[in-house]
């Protein structure tokens, strides 16, 4: 076999750590891609889903009549039609033993609650034909009045979401460090503490607002069914599928094709999910629906959306002695796959990088009339890294200290690794301090600091502001006992197999499903190194759980750290059992054979090898190979980590703000993240790019807008600003490399990072920018009209716009509450 | 219905069309070009950018009758000779793309931009894509892959980029 013969000589000297440019981009850049919405079967009818568009209603009569009789229509169901098969969509994340979930219909049979849960569904011979009928289904409302802020949705005597609940509370979830035996008691700490400093954050409703709406395509055949979506979870989805809707889990195969973004959005079981497996099992038929983007923002769960109370205790020398955090979360209308979760995953998160001797956290589930929150990147991660970077910043101004200083007063210093937090998590290695100062070059820190006072003092109507964070996050989740340990409902493993073909080359099977991250790269370059094969050789499998049969998914910056750790046991496995042939066939003991760059040497031998590629073709020929063991060199493996990873890092933002016109203006943004060691640095880049991108749009532009009546204002790109090219600055980004001692690979995880670092550092930038005036707090998004309605009335800009104007809510959305006044509001502007 | 005659990709095609059908959809439904796709439903996001005439067209603001005589470029079609366009080269060496669902409609808007403007600069590139929305990449990979591939259409050396992985 020739092809293997210079395997060795082909294969670089390492492949982990070289810029591989991935091999996904050749169908992505082509046109060639498989989205789901590209299927076609022979008969595939199409669903169009009719929509609440009321927030909190009784529905007291249903006319499928007219829609059921257009051209073209099929079928047409209500919620009536499945109220006995569809069960229930699944809450994975139970926080508390007492949580209330008062269950999730995939389509609404007697009441809704939110704009755009499910009413009806429209099956017909064409997308266009599904999309006119939805207009012609009557259905009649008795209005009821929708609970829609946080603030009022907790006090006594609230009107209630679910009439048949005691309150609108799901849950209600408590750390305390003093109890857990993590740190000291928080409420002595606050009595004895020389400066306490309390604030009330508001983290908005974010859209995760992947590229590609979702889509699903069933197929039933005979007993079984088959389903592409559009999901980040297909082997998750596959287990809850067949829990929902009795379809046994072996007779359903779940695929996820090509996945165009998913950030959190796509880790989920989709009402639409089980309605078209339901309408595909009750006509026998493929059906295909595919999402409008408004039905995407409105429909598909959010993120964020959290009241942050937090109070930090402190000496004067600025030394922090306490934390104490209470959220309310909005949950939504339900529970989704980890709605509460969510929220309490936060928890761990608000120590941060310091060192607090006492810390208690409080959380509030509770419902609202919207659409439900789920996970979304960084997932109850970047509300905490918020929360703490901006008070650290209000505590440095009540302390009249250098941000800086008081961070690094405070922080976990490099030799205390590994480091218990008073939350209770083991971080695992870092140098805070090394990437803070190789941020501040990045940035040009002095050059800046110089200018800004420069602006200040000549009364420039531009001011500049620089704006800090300095931040850790837990991912790569998840160790299963830890989460076992948190109620949540499955393992945080992940699995890899490798097959070793007769010709050489190599398949890989992940159970991590990706949707852009460039997994078929990354573990590419593993299996290269592993093996000693070159990395054109290696080809990754994925998404279809007939092919890959067990997996976790991927979420949680989890892929690289679990998944990449189980391609390597898998490898590592081949090698062992290689080592058995080869040692056969070159009549040499085990222990005398050398293994590298794919090659078996016996030690002190010249010329005595054989390539693991040949010892491929020898077990699939199998005419000579050891007694006592089975032709075949395959291996799978399955990793279960025993600890997060901590990826930490600093980011400064330059920000100018211009305080006649209240625009604000990115000028510079310098980052410096150290996710362990990197397997590829393009992929690394990328992903921080593209965090700091969502995290900029969080403190910049975006917000999911209710109006009164709970009406999703922002509900296209028109209104729901995910930021273009030109909406945002050039990154200078750069690494710290402390390795992860939790898995072989030595990495961390990096695509939340970029996401959970930069929301704080934008607006501590901003209100550094006009605190002398005034300022010390802006809600975010920081619109021009926030911006100037906080420097030039107080306040912190209050709702986002006025009365009367087209982006105007009308009131009392979550980020609004017991927050705007009449003056915050500029009176009568 | 309407007779349309359009040339998409260098292939001829004659089509009964509803007057409403946006070329977007007969692109995808009635010819099966699914390499152009839909992400939004207001002409925000760019990910159905075709070359009408040479133009750059959001192919959902473009009734598939107003494409009748013309000449319709997807990203199916332009690559030559089974090569790749100097444009989807750059986006594949610049990483500027991650999930890929913008990529065809980002593509072909910056091969509008460059031939528009041979030698942009990096605000005039962010400008010129402002209509294309991205939300894996934060679009600087797209930059610079804009940059580069705006070279080599135009016979400059591609060496002048920075390095990638390089971290800054």
């Amino acid at each position: 076999m020739t092809v293997t013969e210079n395997a060795a000589e082909l294969a670089p000297a390492k492949e982990v750590g070289q810029p591989r440019r991935r091999k996904e981009d050749a169908r992505l850049i082509t046109g060639r891609t498989t989205w789901t919405d590209n299927m076609v079967l022979p008969g595939m009818l199409h669903l169009a889903v009719v929509r609440s568009p009321v927030a909190h209603a009784k529905i007291t009569s249903v006319d499928l009549t007219a829609a059921q009789q257009a051209p073209n229509i099929v079928a047409v169901f209500s919620g009536r039609d499945f109220a006995e098969e569809q069960g229930s969509i699944p809450c994975a994340w139970p926080v508390t033993p007492d949580m209330v979930n008062p269950g999730h219909p995939s389509i609404a049979v007697d009441e809704v609650n939110h704009v755009g849960e499910a009413v009806a569904i429209v099956v017909a011979r064409s997308k266009a034909a599904a999309q006119d009928a939805v207009e012609l289904v009557d259905i009649d409302y008795d209005v009821l009045p929708p609970v829609l802020d946080l603030e009022t949705a907790v006090q006594d005597g609230a009107n209630l979401v679910h009439d048949q609940l005691a309150s609108n509370t799901s849950y209600h979830f408590v750390f305390d460090a003093g109890d857990a035996g993590t740190g000291a008691d928080t409420d002595q700490a606050f009595a004895d503490a020389e400066v306490v400093v309390s604030r009330r954050f508001v983290q908005q409703r974010l859209i995760p607002a992947f590229m590609e709406p979702r889509s699903v395509v069933v197929q039933p055949q005979g007993d079984n069914v088959t389903m592409w979506s559009s999901t980040q979870v297909p082997h998750v989805l596959r287990v809850m599928l067949a829990m929902v809707t009795g379809v046994p889990e072996h007779k359903l195969r779940i695929i996820a094709p090509d996945v165009g973004g998913g950030f959190g959005g796509k880790l989920q079981v989709n009402p639409e999910e089980v309605l078209s497996l339901l309408v595909a099992r009750r006509l026998g038929k493929p059906v295909k629906w595919t999402e409008t983007r408004s039905e995407s923002l409105m429909a598909a769960h959010h993120g964020r959306g959290q009241v942050q109370y937090i109070d930090v205790a402190a000496d004067r020398e600025g030394n922090v002695k306490g934390l104490r955090v209470r959220l309310l979360a909005d949950m939504g209308a339900y529970l989704r796959l980890i709605t509460p979760g969510v929220p309490a995953l936060g928890a761990f998160m608000f120590p941060g990088i310091y060192k607090f001797p006492a810390y208690r956290f409080e959380c509030d589930g509770v419902f609202t009339n919207k659409v439900p929150t789920d996970a979304y990147r960084g997932a109850g991660r970047p509300e905490a890294t918020f929360a703490i970077e901006r008070i650290m910043d209000e505590l440095a101004v009540e302390l009249d200290m250098d941000p800086l200083e008081l961070r690094r007063k405070n922080w976990i210093n490099a030799e205390e690794f590994p480091f218990t937090t008073v939350a209770g998590l083991e971080y695992d290695s870092g140098n805070y301090d090394m990437a803070t100062e190789q941020a501040l070059e990045l940035l040009g820190y002095d050059e800046l600091r110089a200018e800004q006072q420069q602006r200040r003092q000549s009364g420039d109507p531009v001011q500049l502001g620089i704006g800090f964070s300095t931040f850790t996050e837990m991912c790569g989740l998840a160790p299963s006992r830890v989460l076992g340990s948190l109620a949540y409902g499955a393992g945080g493993w992940e699995s890899a197999s490798i097959r070793m073909l007769p010709t050489g080359k190599v398949e890989v099977v992940t159970g991590s499903t990706p949707h852009g991250q460039g997994h078929e790269t990354a573990w590419s370059q593993l299996v290269a190194d592993q093996l000693g094969v070159p990395f054109e050789d290696v080809e990754v499998l994925h998404g279809d759980t007939a092919v890959s049969p067990r997996g976790m998914d991927t979420y949680g910056s989890r892929s690289l750290v679990v998944g990449g750790t189980a391609v390597v046991k898998a490898a590592e496995k081949v090698v062992a059992k290689a080592r058995k042939v080869a040692a056969h066939l070159l009549e040499a003991s085990e222990d005398d054979l050398d293994f590298s760059a794919g090659k078996f040497n016996v030690r002190g031998t010249p010329g005595a090898e054989v390539g693991i590629q040949e010892i491929a073709l020898a077990v699939f020929a199998a005419h000579n190979y050891p007694e006592g063991m089975e032709p075949s060199i395959d291996a799978e493996a399955t990793f279960d980590p025993v600890n997060f990873s901590f990826p930490h890092g600093t980011h400064i933002c330059a920000m100018e703000v211009d305080t006649e016109t209240g625009m604000v203006k990115i000028r510079k943004y310098a980052s410096v993240d150290d996710v362990g060691v990197i397997v590829n640095p393009l992929i690394v880049e990328g992903q921080i790019h593209g965090g700091l991108a969502q995290g900029i749009a969080q403190a910049l532009y975006e917000e999911a807008v209710y109006d009164a009546d709970g009406n999703l204002t922002t509900g296209s790109f028109v209104d729901y600003l995910v930021p273009s090219a030109a909406d945002l600055p050039h990154f200078d980004t750069g690494n710290t490399v402390h390795a992860a001692p939790g898995n072989p690979i030595g990495a961390k995880g990096v695509g939340e990072a970029g996401c959970i670092a930069s929301t704080p550092a934008v607006v501590n930038a901003a209100l550094d920018a006009v605190r002398h005036l005034g300022v010390s707090d802006i809600l975010m998004p920081l619109t021009p009209e926030r911006v100037w309605r906080a420097i030039h009335h107080g306040g912190d800009g209050g709702d986002r716009a006025t009365a009367g104007t087209n982006a105007y809510g009308g009131a009392q959305t979550e980020s609004t509450a017991g927050v705007s006044t009449d003056a915050s509001l500029g009176g009568e502007l | 219905m309407s007779q349309i005659n359009v040339r998409v990709d260098g292939a001829s095609y004659t089509d009964d069309v509803e007057p409403r059908t946006l070329l977007v959809h007969y692109l995808r439904e009635q010819l099966g070009k699914v390499g152009t796709v839909v992400g939004c439903d207001t002409s925000n996001c760019g990910a159905c950018t075709v070359h009408l005439d040479g133009e750059a067209v959001k192919s959902c603001t473009v009734f598939a009758v107003q494409a009748d005589g013309c000449e319709v470029t997807t990203i199916e079609g332009i690559g030559a000779d089974g090569a790749l366009h100097p444009m989807q080269k750059a986006f594949h060496e610049m990483h500027g793309l991650q999930c890929g669902f913008c990529t065809p409609g980002m593509i072909m808007a910056s091969i509008d931009l460059v031939n528009d403007n041979p030698d942009p600069t990096e605000d005039e590139v962010r400008e010129g894509i402002e209509g294309n929305l991205c939300r894996c990449t934060g679009y600087q990979n797209i930059v610079r892959a804009v940059q580069q591939a705006a070279g080599e259409m135009h016979g400059r050396s591609a060496g002048a980029t920075e390095t990638l992985g390089a971290q800054s």
